[in-house]
């Protein structure tokens, strides 16, 4: 197992291949998709698709940003979704006091969660899972009771701008998933946190003989987790121009999940792909835009995706094994 | 060789374990009967407040909506006392009833079988899937859950066509009582009393507690692990499909857009009725409080009228962190001692 | 008649031969001990007599015929039972859940008779001294009872032979008494006993033969009583009593120049955790190796976790160059300047899915950052520097971890320690698994670290290495100090002879 350094080399055949997949298949699946539609898709190189694909594929990223620094500790974050409705009904609440209070209150629920999920996970000891389940199951409740369970229109310029503005010719929503990216790759690659949370995941027991604040990462990426969530939450409202706690981020925390599995960041821990994470939100995208171009409706869109899904986490657990 | 941390290993002598073993007794009692005893409070609560809820119709009212969420809730049990999670239920009661509605045109036995069927190969796979390629069971049933929905959706045109019960005796099966008492609460009653059974009296469900609570251990022991496992997939399957058939039948169609979250609201219901999450004790009994408990407050929740429904989630939600935080804590303290 | 037998058998992993053609035979009514060092194939071969490894080469048999266990369940029905060092049963259900598992008694619709179990488990367990509620949650029980529990199950299923893999390791001295009188019950039944241990006076309390592997290869095999302690000891932990010499054997160049009179640098009192470490006190100074001496389980390596924080204490002290570190944690231990190189690299030590510069940076982080920043140049200058002087073999910084050699895994994690700049270094088992080559140049940088004035701590299995590398051997037995060696003492015989010593009855409580 410990053995083989040398097998970097043109080791070519069907192993290489397959030790590769995980890593870069998504890419290529990416890749040929793209083909596809470019081939046989009409209109899908316009203008007007691209951007509509890429606004609707932002918020997915944004959560799955944060999904996958969780991952990367070995754990998993199902409260996403609620998080996203909370932070959408608290928007229209505090409006009132000005767009910049309005935000901070939805951020600042977003930290509140992630606490909750992190104190649970590293002070208490719960299984991830277990942790986040809580909020995951009264969350979305909470946003609704909050907001009186009523679809609230948003007219606020300002948040409007952030929905539906353009800056360069570029929709402000993709230049700020762009930014997040950009900054969690940052933060990942190059801050002490970034290699502490990647220590802890690849193993713990050694990260906390080696003298690492183990507990205090682990609080860390579930806050951080959480806020992006509720960036993601804030943004999808200004898109929508209105704010509806049952729907807004329902069932994201599975494609977020999606994303980051296809995007080859294994579920045990150690490793993230920042980049692979947001190919595999763009190939869970073109997936359902395609067959939806093709007349397929988004049943068969969901099938395709539970089979992706499987398919991902089946082709990471052959490497695991390494 | 070394363990890896000493975190309180037991090692009070023989003599005095009275101590120990009072600790131990509260706590499994705690364990065991802290949801039946929150329930008998919340009703008790409720008959002073409510001057309605006393009514025997109310009554009917709480036991025939709390009839479908006890089925799912049921085999949830099993799953969580392996140690597993089914997320795809929720899925599974959907398609169940939209087939169930569906199939209803070629007879009785058509509008039953055919959801089982669906729903439980849906089961099968799951099991399949966890117990031969260990890929963890949330991914698993989430895959599963967006499948059973895609299903769900092909069938139904996309979510646009529902179908309409058409066949009376099935539909009766919903509306229909014996001794004023639905018939799908005598179902479940049926299937709970059944389960109780299974649980505690058969070689399989020692098998379930046995994995839950060490699957390396247990084969080594001996247990069928993987074929329990599947079973236990099969069950939560066949269960779902068959409260989404029952519901069906009381609504008279198969509603496509209810049943999100009903995994959730089982989940919590079946934490809450004492079973640990991370598997190896529970009980059914527990599960029908807790059950029983969330259908209560729901109950109440509308009596109030003007308070909010999604009060249902944000309760369910505060339960279940309190139940799973103190069930750590018991534990914790119950190895100390 | 043979009971189970093993011949001429051999078993090989990726990079070790965990058993070079060893044999072994066990007759009815016998207690045999098997012992061994760490790595010496015990373990391995207890696997193969269960059915969790084939063998390679070589035959088992089974009343003189060969047989071949696909699986553990295999060699279960065939009557070899296994008790484990930690209980393997399941914690949640009841005593008598677990003790009849698999074959509850049926009534007559098929239904387990819960009644009746009961009634037969409160019965079963009388005879092994059990006399507990045994609709009790089994976890809830002390370990012994449920190692009790453990044994009543292995010998219910008609066992002909029952394997006891350290059963007494974390057992009460009463408990342990218990645990003989059955034993004593089960040889006299005709049931042969494979017993592992490593605890001396238990070995000649209840044995009557002894196998003794190392290096996964037979050394001996007899009557125990045939035995002198001592001679059991050296063939344990390695060469002829006659071949030791002072020098030699290692690539330690002697001892170090210590000033006896300077202020320790690190200090230890009391140390005290439930029934493992007994009130364990010494001194390093700098410039001082000392070793800790003692068979497996003696304490050695929960010594010195507790020292780094990473073992709960009940009492005791740890002082690093005169300041008291309150509150122990692993955080701390590593401000303070203590440095823990444990015992199971993998496991605990490095991070295989990291590359080798981030395992060497990853304790000093925050020196090598700005603002929370990491400055990419002061950490590939630091990298440089350790791969340099350690030697370690990579194509690059950027290789992943578990990709390296043992031994270039070892340099890496000792990189990472000595980056920390401690004051104290505690190594466990440093040259376990590794090359010669790397041997050596661990052993060779243990010196010269000292000679820098650092206060190492040694374990070591090796009885050599331990000698060797050491000014001063602290030895433990039962997680209790029982010997100092110092000066012209410090050699293999003392050691062995401390270790081998007899137990004062007064100390077995």
């Amino acid at each position: 197992m410990t053995k083989n350094a040398v097998a970097e080399r043109p080791a070519a055949g069907l192993a290489a291949v397959r030790s590769r997949l995980p890593g870069y298949g998504v890419y290529l699946a990416v890749g040929l998709l793209m083909l596809y539609n470019i081939v046989f898709t009409p209109y899908f190189l316009t203008l007007s698709n691209l951007r509509i694909q890429l606004i609707q594929v932002a918020p997915i990223v944004i959560v799955a940003l944060g999904m996958a620094l969780v991952i990367g500790t070995e754990g998993i974050d199902l409260s996403v979704g609620s998080v996203m409705a909370l932070a959408a009904a608290l928007i229209p609440l505090y409006l009132g006091y000005g767009v910049v209070a309005a935000i901070g209150v939805s951020l600042a629920a977003g930290v509140a969660v992630g606490l909750i999920n992190g104190v649970l996970v590293a002070r208490v000891g719960l299984q991830p899972i277990v942790a986040t389940l809580a909020v995951f199951v009264g969350g979305r409740g909470l946003a609704v009771v909050v907001s009186d369970g009523q679809l609230k229109d948003i007219r606020n310029p300002d948040v409007l701008h952030l929905g539906s503005g353009d800056l360069l010719g570029i929709p402000v929503l993709v230049w700020i998933a762009a930014v997040l990216v950009a900054l969690v790759a940052f933060v990942l690659r190059r801050t002490v946190f970034g290699r502490r949370l990647l220590a802890v995941g690849g193993n713990r027991r050694a990260a906390e003989l080696a003298g690492l604040p183990v507990g205090r990462v682990l609080i860390t990426v579930y806050v951080i987790c959480a806020v992006l969530a509720s960036i993601a939450g804030l943004l999808s409202v200004a898109r929508i121009q209105s704010s509806d706690a049952s729907a807004v981020g329902l069932l994201i925390e599975l494609s977020a999940i999606t994303a980051v599995v296809v995007g080859g960041t294994p579920l045990t821990g150690g490793r993230v792909r920042i980049l692979g994470t947001v190919a595999g939100a763009v190939l869970m995208q073109l997936v359902i835009a395609t067959m939806i171009k093709h007349d397929l409706g988004p049943s068969t869109a969901e099938m395709a995706q539970a089979v992706i899904i499987l398919v991902a986490v089946w082709v990471a657990r052959e490497r695991k094994s390494r | 060789m070394t363990p890896a941390l000493l975190t309180g290993s037991p090692t009070t002598a023989p003599a005095d374990n009275g101590g120990s073993e009072r600790t131990d007794r509260i706590v499994g009692l705690v364990q065991r009967q802290g949801a039946l005893a929150v329930l008998v409070t919340v009703v008790l609560v409720a008959l002073v407040a409510f001057p309605d809820f006393r009514s025997l119709d109310n009554t009917g009212t709480i036991l025939v909506a709390a009839a479908p969420p006890m089925l799912i809730a049921l085999g949830m049990t099993l799953v969580i006392i392996t140690g597993g999670i089914d997320l795809s239920v929720g899925s599974l009661y959907v398609l169940g009833g939209v087939l169930a509605a569906w199939a209803s045109r070629y007879g009785l036995v058509a509008a039953l079988f055919v959801p089982l069927l669906v729903c439980g190969a849906i089961g099968l796979v799951n099991g399949v899937l966890i117990a031969y390629t260990r890929m963890a069971p949330f991914i698993v049933t989430l895959a599963a859950l967006l499948g059973a929905r895609g299903l769900m959706r092909a069938i139904s045109d996309e979510g646009s066509t529902t179908y309409v019960v058409e066949n009376d005796a099935f539909g009766r099966l919903g509306t229909g009582s014996l001794l004023g008492v639905g018939y799908q609460v005598w179902l479940a009653v049926a299937l709970v009393l059944i389960g109780m059974l299974v649980l505690a009296r058969t070689g399989f469900g020692q098998s379930v507690y046995a994995i839950g609570g060490s699957e390396d251990a247990s084969a080594l022991m001996g247990v069928a692990v993987r074929r329990t496992k599947i079973l236990v997939y099969v069950c939560s399957g066949l269960l779902a499909g068959l409260a989404g058939a029952v519901n069906a039948a009381r609504l008279g169609s198969g509603v496509t857009v209810l049943g999100a979250g009903m995994e959730l609201d089982a989940i919590a219901a079946v934490v809450i009725g004492g079973t640990l999450l991370t598997g190896g004790a529970g009980s059914i009994a527990g599960t029908v409080a807790g059950v029983l408990l969330l259908g209560v407050i729901q109950n109440m929740i509308n009596q109030v009228g003007d308070l909010n429904s999604n009060w249902q989630q944000v309760i369910s939600g505060t339960f279940l962190a309190v139940v799973v935080v103190a069930q750590t804590v018991l534990n914790r303290l119950r190895r100390i001692s | 008649m043979t009971l189970l037998e093993v011949a001429g058998v051999s078993k090989s992993f990726p990079g070790v031969r965990a058993l070079d053609d060893v044999s072994f035979t066990l007759r009815p009514g016998e207690v045999h001990a098997l012992v061994g060092e760490n790595g010496a194939g015990k373990s391995t071969l207890i696997k193969v007599l269960t059915g969790v490894y084939r063998p390679d080469s070589g035959e088992l048999r089974h009343h003189g015929r060969p047989v071949s266990f696909a699986a553990p369940m295999d060699a279960q029905r065939a009557g070899i039972s296994t008790i484990y060092q930690e209980v393997n049963l399941i914690p949640l259900m009841s005593v008598a859940q677990n003790l009849f598992l698999g074959r509850e008694p049926r009534n007559r619709l098929g239904l387990i008779d819960r009644g009746r179990m009961e009634r037969e488990a409160r019965g079963i367990l009388a005879d092994y001294g059990v006399t507990t509620d045994v609709r009790r949650q089994l976890g809830t029980l002390p370990l012994g009872a449920q190692q009790m529990v453990a044994l009543a199950r292995a010998v219910m299923i008609d066992a002909q032979v029952v394997i006891m893999d350290e059963p007494t390791s974390s057992l009460e001295p009463r408990e342990v008494q218990t645990l003989f009188g059955v034993i004593r019950r089960l040889h006299a039944r005709g049931i042969g006993i494979v017993y592992v241990s490593h605890r001396m006076d238990e070995l000649y309390e209840i044995c009557d033969s002894v196998t003794i592997l190392r290096d996964g290869r037979l050394v001996h095999t007899g009557r125990l009583a045939d035995l002198e302690r001592i001679e059991l000891v050296s063939m344990m932990l390695g060469r002829e009593m006659s071949q030791t010499r002072r020098q030699g054997f290692t690539a330690f160049a002697g001892d170090h120049t210590t000033d006896d009179a300077a202020p320790p640098v690190l200090r230890v009192t009391g140390l005290t955790s439930r029934t493992r470490l007994h009130d364990i006190s010494f001194d390093v100074r700098p410039g001082e190796v000392v070793g800790l001496g003692g068979l497996l389980g003696a304490g050695r390596s929960e010594t010195i976790k507790a020292i780094g924080g990473a073992y709960p204490l009940d009492a005791g002290t740890v002082e690093v160059d005169g300041t008291h570190l309150e509150r122990p944690s692993t955080v701390r231990a590593v401000a303070a300047g203590i440095a823990v190189q444990p015992e199971d690299r993998k496991a605990e030590g490095i991070v295989a899915g990291l590359s080798v510069r981030d395992n060497i940076a990853l304790a000093v982080l925050p020196r090598m950052s700005r603002l929370g920043i990491v400055s990419d140049a002061k950490i590939d200058a630091v990298v440089a520097r350790y791969m340099t002087r350690l030697r370690i073999k990579a194509s690059g910084p950027d290789q992943l971890v578990g990709d390296l050699s043992g031994g270039n895994q070892q340099k890496v994690l000792l990189a990472r320690l000595l980056a920390t700049r401690p004051k104290v270094l505690l190594l466990d088992e440093p040259t376990r698994g590794i090359d010669v080559g790397a041997k050596a140049e661990v052993q060779s940088l243990i010196d010269e670290l000292a000679g820098e004035g650092l206060g190492v701590v040694l374990v070591s299995s090796d009885a050599e290495e331990l000698v060797e590398g050491s000014d001063r051997v602290v030895v433990l037995r039962d997680g209790a100090v029982v010997g100092h060696l110092t000066g012209d003492r410090v050699t293999t015989e003392d050691l062995m002879a401390g270790i081998a010593a007899a137990a004062p009855s007064e100390d077995h409580t």
